[in-house]
């Protein structure tokens, strides 16, 4: 029987007063591509955050790959893992952010082989052949020497997926990775995207963009207020809402 | 296709005109004032009571060659003492633990706090405090012998330079964006390796304008060691002048060579602010 990659079980984030998640519980599968929709401020991103451990939840667990992030139980309770332990952990994951967050003292060949090489040590020849074949699989072969304020919004993303990619991830989180893009350049990163979705990868994806869930999305997950309140397949959830809250929020988005 | 419409009448074309140059008679009538006040100064000194053929014999004595090779030297040393110092404070200060949060903010409070000279004067004095220095049973020695007005000075500009710099480093970290930081932890890193590899690079670009400023304050600063006998250029030019009394001319030949330092320091920055502004656009290739 197949497990899960990712659990999340009843899991909970403050922001002082603010409640960015309230006992939110999900299993995301291995091979499945979620989109997370919902109003800013829903939690979908904070959900993101938690999982990648950029956020440290305050109460509930989640899982990934088996394995419990950020604590570890001792004597029936809580112990938080060392930095290195959280470090290791993260490595399974992939981010990619809404404001790229590429390095700008490097190339694009030295984003994507700054973490190979650093972080895990590895050979630097084979490090960089696969960091130029990644380039050329989200198509930017000719940009390997040029530094992010010389790229495009467009292709400054394709190399923040390639240097996440680079980390041979189990699992991809994109946090709204086409918000911050004029509209002409969505369609290239969506593009890599679903050529992504398409070879297999475990993706959740927060997102605005309704067509590429209906396209994309084996499961749409609707979040408000910290919750999630509507998920089920993507023709179902955006086509035939059962929820009121998930009406109103798609037609107020289409 | 509908032909395009006619343009107005009463609008001359001016392709062909130049534009005229303004006279700028207040900038020629100010420079004036400015030269003839200048050349009223220098005629002032040229017949005061200075003796410029000791100027000119002085400016190239060993004494005073030797004085700014030790400046030079002392200014360079502290300021590398002073910028690690300085990284280190920065880190501890941006850190989460309260511990090194607060020996990082006493620092910074204790040695911006009190007089440079007044610290440069208890680092030479510490013999008075401590006759003898070191580990206990491994090794000691007398402080007069340690503490050397070359040492003195080095802690004493060093360390204080260290507290000043930590704001400046700290400065340039809080500058980077937040994002860096989580980009650089997504892809594993931990803190040390984040600020080594991604921010600091980044702050360098805007702590190397003020740093410049602080390294040239430092080279003035070591004047202060002629205090506790350092060798510097201020000190030896003093020392000429207790033996033939040519105290103007001794200190004209002293702030010549300052003046001549810090000129050439000036462009070695810009040289330092294109090294560290790789990637942005004004200098990407």
């Amino acid at each position: 029987m197949t497990k899960p990659l990712v659990a999340i079980r009843s899991v909970a984030k403050n922001f002082g007063e603010f409640q960015a998640l309230r006992s939110v519980s999900l299993d995301v599968w291995p091979g499945e591509v979620m989109c997370l929709i919902g109003a800013s401020g829903s939690g979908k991103t904070t959900l993101l955050r938690c999982i990648n451990q950029l956020a440290a939840i305050d109460a509930g667990g989640i899982w990934l790959d088996g394995e419990l992030l950020g604590v570890r139980e001792q004597g029936g309770r809580l112990h938080r893992l060392t930095e290195r332990e959280i470090g290791r952990q993260r490595l399974k994951t992939g981010m990619v952010f809404q404001r790229f967050n590429l390095f700008p003292h490097k190339t694009a060949l030295e984003n994507i082989t700054e973490g190979p090489l650093q972080v895990q040590g590895r050979k630097s020849d084979e490090v960089r052949a696969e960091a130029l074949e990644l380039l050329r699989r989200v198509g930017l072969s000719a940009k390997a020497d040029s530094y992010p304020a010389q790229l495009s919004g467009g292709q400054q993303q394709r190399v923040a997926i390639a240097r996440a990619l680079a980390m041979k991830p189990m699992l991809m989180l994109f946090d709204e990775p086409t918000s911050a893009l004029d509209p002409e350049l969505v369609g290239e990163v969506l593009a890599v995207m679903k050529e992504l979705a398409k070879s297999g990868m475990t993706m959740m994806v927060v997102t605005h963009e309704l067509g590429f869930a209906r396209e994309v999305a084996d499961r749409v997950v609707y979040m408000d207020q910290g919750a999630i309140v509507e998920q089920g397949r993507a023709s179902d959830v955006l086509g035939a809402p059962r929820e009121e809250r998930t009406r109103a929020f798609l037609s107020a988005v289409i | 296709m509908k032909p395009a419409p006619a343009l107005a009448e009463g609008f001359p074309d001016l392709s062909g005109m130049q534009i005229a140059r303004e006279p700028h008679w207040f900038r020629w009538v100010s420079a004036a004032l400015i030269v003839l006040v200048l050349a009223a100064i220098a005629r002032a000194f040229a017949n005061g009571q200075i003796e410029w053929s000791y100027v000119s014999r002085f400016l190239t004595a060993k004494v005073i060659l030797e004085g700014i090779v030790n400046t030079m030297v002392m200014a360079v040393l502290a300021m590398a003492l002073g910028i690690f110092l300085g990284i280190v404070v920065a880190v501890m200060r941006l850190s989460p633990n309260p511990v090194l949060k607060t020996v990082a903010a006493g620092y910074t409070w204790l040695f911006r706090g009190t007089p440079l000279i007044l610290q440069l004067l208890l680092w030479f004095n510490l013999a008075l405090v401590f006759p003898t220095i070191g580990i206990p049973g491994l090794w000691s020695a007398r402080a007069v012998d340690v503490m050397t007005p070359f040492l003195a000075a080095l802690l004493g500009l060093g360390i204080n330079q260290g507290a000043y710099t930590s704001e400046v480093m700290r400065a340039g970290m809080l500058s980077v964006d937040i994002g860096q930081y989580e980009a650089a932890q997504a892809i594993g890193m931990g803190r040390l390796r984040a600020l080594r590899r991604i921010v600091l690079p980044q702050a360098m670009r805007v702590v190397i304008p003020p740093l410049g400023n602080e390294f040239i304050g430092m080279v003035k600063a070591t004047s202060l060691a002629s205090v506790i006998q350092y060798p510097e250029l201020l000190h030896n030019a003093e020392n000429i002048y207790y033996a033939n009394s040519r105290v103007i001319e001794l200190l004209i030949v002293a702030g010549l060579w300052y003046l001549l330092v810090v000129s050439i320091l000036t462009p070695l920055q810009m040289l330092l602010e294109r090294r560290f502004a790789r990637g942005t656009l004004q200098f990407a290739r």
